[in-house]
């Protein structure tokens, strides 16, 4: 069965950053999992626990002071229709207002080396936000996709004590604005859901991989872990790739490679 | 009819003057707003006796589907109750179909039932983004008092006189 | 041994009654607080996407651990049979429903959605600490209301020793608990560390007694009562030994994160170069808190001194304060180290960098009322109630 790759066996092998993650579970997966990602789910299937959503990221080919997939990922999930409260300063404002996704730009203390790459929620296949939301409205999907269930959500912050990434971001203020696709208000806590909407109804990428290849970057690549046939699954047989907090087991969805 | 809705909204926030509109609902028969593209239609997602009782809980029911199981396109969807439901305002535009007069807003406010639904969801349908439409509504800083206040997950139940008028609606048509 | 008479603190006196409406005041300018918080969204607090528990939290946590430790007198009244303790028992079960109360007011009115408190009550995660934390509250006041009742009612005196019993060790439980919403967060070096849990409990002990010596020494101010020296200084010695375990522990505490090499740098910052963060664990945890209390408690000069108990017993709760703020918000502030080997460069997210937070009015007035709620709980009960002997005069032949 495909539920092997939640076995506590194979989570040591994954400590080993660079090691080839995919194998094991995916091998056993039914032959019948089409090629293509694309036909993968349809409107009224719902998420599907043979697909586990993830994300390759290349950070050599991130470019320093490129903010495409941040600027799409705001304008995808309606982040960009906020507005700053009156009275609030800058830097509060960059504070408190929602970022699911960032740039973060790194040296190396011994080789001076410089690494740009893209920072959001990686999706853990044991996500701890999930373990200590007290509602159950951290919640993770079948296909492996985290998310929050802002029904339910009150508001306590726990998860975003949690989360070892600093993914989650809380909605600060009241919300005049929203797109139809992406539900957003005062006093809930919300993280990257890999552009949910889109994959539900179909697509195979995400806001932030479409944008990066616009502009002729490709430094992200989203689908799916569990298909050995996938672009992602492939690519992470050729290279050595790795999870960011590795010694917390959390086999996170997103990996990096060039980290 | 347009036209005295509009100045109605004018007129304020004033309980009496919902209560007006909503006897205007009760006289027409149907709480549907004129500008909606429901008014142009037969019938809604569920006859009209059901989807009037029954609303909150298929509401309930589907937006588990959507965002725990990953279920687009369900029956009761929000976004589509918005969609149909809300009130063209003649220049291009939608009324927020929580607006006072509005049809998600008819009901409830002589119910008492206010909804937080739209702190988060869209209170329009889709349109083009405009800076037009970024100035705000003023209803949002009310909804959300409102928010604070009630309960988000317990509808208070209707008194038996305010169900048995709200049959008698369904009757009439 | 004279038998002993409660009864209500039924006082007219002004003391009682300005008391009261000075804590009423306070409530109010807490509740507009809240109410401000709520209405314009959480922006108008110092807290952010990166110190997401503030000062609220820290008077939360503070109160929700004091009112474990409230209820120690209670527990060696009945628990270790300590006879000078045993007619204090009601007292320390009210104290600790108060505080827990208030405590429990404040993380409500901080929630971002407080008025989805029903959903919190209907959906449980069980893998939650905090979820257990939710039971745990409950069942404190429950099993601790049952044990005032057990107290006061002669009818209900057969439960007295069970409920002691349960209400000792579900206090311990709680304060676990509280202490492990610390714990399990490990992705926080601050947090990551073991000792958090049996931490708390002694903090909870010291915290406790120092409410108690205060509000039982107002109380009999209030109502002009009687309040012998003796009992007085065996609670004194007490809070002494406590104060010290603090210490003690914060040492360890300290030192075995010392002995990690991935926290050195988290305890650089609380002890050498955190700023605010080490001025107020070497002044307000350690001295504050700590040294000076101690000396006070045990020094020979202040050994009758009614005023140099109280004072003590004051900064034992200031110093406990600070020492919850640098865990909470120090711990918060100090960057999660997410790129071992690597120094971030620029982040939008303030990834690597010292979190800035100052705390706003509302927040401060939320916590206070906070307070402010356990004490008149506490001197409304103890009028309604009979939860205090008439006199609490040492017995004739002293020691017991
Ligand atoms: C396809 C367009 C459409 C959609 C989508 C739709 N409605 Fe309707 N709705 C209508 C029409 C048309 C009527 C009027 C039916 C009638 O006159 O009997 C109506 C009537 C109603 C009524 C009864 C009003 C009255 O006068 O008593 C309620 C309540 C209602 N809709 C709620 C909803 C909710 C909630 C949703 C979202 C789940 C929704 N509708 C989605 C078209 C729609
Ligand atoms: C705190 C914000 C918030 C509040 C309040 C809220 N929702 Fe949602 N809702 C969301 C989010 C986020 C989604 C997920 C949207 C997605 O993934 O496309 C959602 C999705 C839904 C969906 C499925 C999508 C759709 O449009 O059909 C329904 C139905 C729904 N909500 C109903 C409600 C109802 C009814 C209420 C009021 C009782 C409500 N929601 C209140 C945030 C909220
Ligand atoms: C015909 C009158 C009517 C109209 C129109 C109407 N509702 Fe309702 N609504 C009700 C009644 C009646 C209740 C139930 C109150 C109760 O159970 O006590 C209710 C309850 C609800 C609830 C549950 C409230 C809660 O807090 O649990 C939701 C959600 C809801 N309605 C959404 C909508 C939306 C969205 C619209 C607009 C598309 C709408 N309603 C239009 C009559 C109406």
């Amino acid at each position: 069965m495909a539920g092997k790759k939640e076995q506590p066996q194979d989570i040591k092998r994954r400590e080993f950053i660079g090691s080839t993650i995919l194998a094991a579970g995916v091998a056993t997966v039914a032959p019948g999992v089409l090629l293509t990602v694309a036909n993968a789910t349809s409107e009224d299937e719902g998420a599907n626990s043979e697909i586990r959503w993830g994300m390759l990221i290349d950070s050599n080919k991130c470019v320093d002071n490129c903010t495409a997939c941040v600027d799409a990922c705001e304008r995808e999930n309606g982040i960009d229709l906020l507005r700053r409260p009156q009275g609030q300063g800058d830097e509060m404002w960059n504070a408190q207002r929602p970022q699911w996704i960032r740039k973060v730009k790194l040296r190396d203390r011994q080789t001076g080396e410089v690494t740009n790459l893209p920072m959001m929620c990686q999706h853990c296949e044991f996500p701890p936000c999930v373990d200590v939301c007290p509602t159950g409205a951290s919640f993770k999907r079948a296909d492996g996709i985290v998310l929050v269930d802002r029904h339910t959500c009150i508001g306590c912050r726990y998860c975003m004590m949690a989360c070892p990434y600093k993914a989650r971001s809380f909605v600060h203020q009241n919300v005049e604005q929203q797109t139809i696709r992406a539900p957003r208000g005062k006093g809930c806590v919300e993280s990257c859901n890999l552009c949910i909407h889109r994959i539900d109804s179909g697509a195979t990428t995400t806001a932030c991989q479409d944008a990066c290849e616009k502009d002729g970057h490709k430094a992200i690549l989203f689908g799916d872990l569990k298909n050995p046939e996938s672009e992602l699954s492939k690519a992470l047989q050729q290279k050595s790739s790795r999870q960011v907090r590795a010694d917390l087991e959390l086999n996170t969805g997103v990996r990096y490679t060039s980290l | 009819m347009q036209s005295s809705t509009g100045i109605l909204r004018a007129a304020g926030v004033i309980p009496a003057v919902v209560a007006a509109l909503f006897s205007m609902a009760v006289h027409s028969g149907s709480a549907v707003t004129p500008g909606s593209r429901a008014a142009g239609m037969e019938a809604c997602v569920a006859p009209t006796a059901e989807i009037r009782r029954y609303h909150m809980d298929y509401l309930k029911h589907d937006r588990i589907k959507v965002v725990r199981d990953g279920v687009r396109g369900v029956k009761y969807s929000l976004a589509e109750c918005v969609d149909c439901h809300a009130e063209q305002d003649g220049n291009g535009g939608y009324h927020p179909v929580n607006g006072d007069g509005q049809f998600c807003n008819k009901c409830h406010e002589y119910l008492a039932v206010s909804l937080t639904c739209f702190q988060c969801h869209s209170k329009k349908p889709e349109q083009k983004r405009s800076a037009a439409s970024l100035s705000g509504e003023k209803n949002a800083g009310q909804s959300s008092l409102f928010g604070l206040l009630m309960k988000f997950d317990e509808a208070p139940a209707l008194s038996a006189e305010e169900m048995a008028q709200l049959h008698a609606i369904s009757r009439e048509d | 041994m004279k038998k002993l008479h409660y009864s209500e603190l039924w006082c007219s006196s002004p003391r009682y009654w300005g008391g009261l409406a000075a804590l009423t005041f306070i409530i109010l300018l807490g509740m507009a607080a809240a109410f401000h918080m709520e209405h314009s969204g959480h922006w108008v607090t110092g807290m952010s996407n990166q110190v997401v528990w503030g000062l609220p939290h820290v008077f939360a946590i503070f109160l929700i651990v004091a009112a474990s430790g409230a209820l120690n007198v209670a527990s060696i009244g009945s628990v270790f049979g300590g006879p000078l303790y045993k007619p204090l028992g009601r007292f320390s079960g009210l104290l600790a429903i108060g505080l827990l109360a208030g405590g429990l007011v404040v993380l409500l009115l901080d929630l971002g959605r407080p008025e989805r408190l029903i959903v919190a009550i209907t959906h449980y995660n069980f893998k939650s600490i905090f979820a257990w934390n939710i039971i745990l509250y409950t069942g404190f006041f429950t099993i601790v209301g049952i044990y005032i009742w057990a107290m006061i009612d002669r009818k209900a005196q057969k439960f007295y020793q069970v409920t002691g019993f349960a209400a000792f060790f579900w206090r311990l439980a709680l304060t676990t608990g509280t202490g492990s919403i610390f714990g399990f967060l490990v992705a926080r070096e601050a947090y990551d560390a073991a000792i958090m849990a049996p931490m708390f409990i002694i903090m909870s002990f010291s915290y406790g007694l120092a409410f108690f010596i205060i509000t039982l020494m107002s109380a009999y101010w209030w109502a002009s009562r009687q309040l012998g020296s003796h009992r007085l200084e065996k609670l004194k010695n007490l809070l002494g030994v406590f104060v010290g375990a603090v210490l003690y522990f914060s040492l360890v505490y300290h030192l075995t994160n010392l002995y990690v090499t991935q926290h050195h740098g988290v305890e650089r910052f609380i002890l050498l170069d955190g700023g605010l963060y080490t001025v107020m664990f070497w002044l307000g945890q350690i001295t504050i808190g700590g040294i000076i209390p101690l000396f006070m408690l045990y020094s020979p000069a202040f050994s009758e001194n009614r005023f140099a108990i109280a004072i003590a017993s004051l900064m034992v709760l200031i110093g406990g304060f600070f020492q919850i703020y640098v865990i909470v918000i120090g711990g918060q502030a100090y960057p999660m180290n997410l790129f071992p080997g690597k120094e971030v460069l620029s982040s939008s997210f303030y990834d690597g960098v010292v979190a800035a937070y100052t705390p706003s009015l509302a927040e401060g007035m939320l916590g206070l009322a906070g307070v402010a709620i356990a004490m008149t709980l506490v001197a409304v009960g103890a009028r309604m109630l009979k939860v205090l002997p008439e006199s609490l005069e040492d017995p004739e032949e002293g020691i017991a």
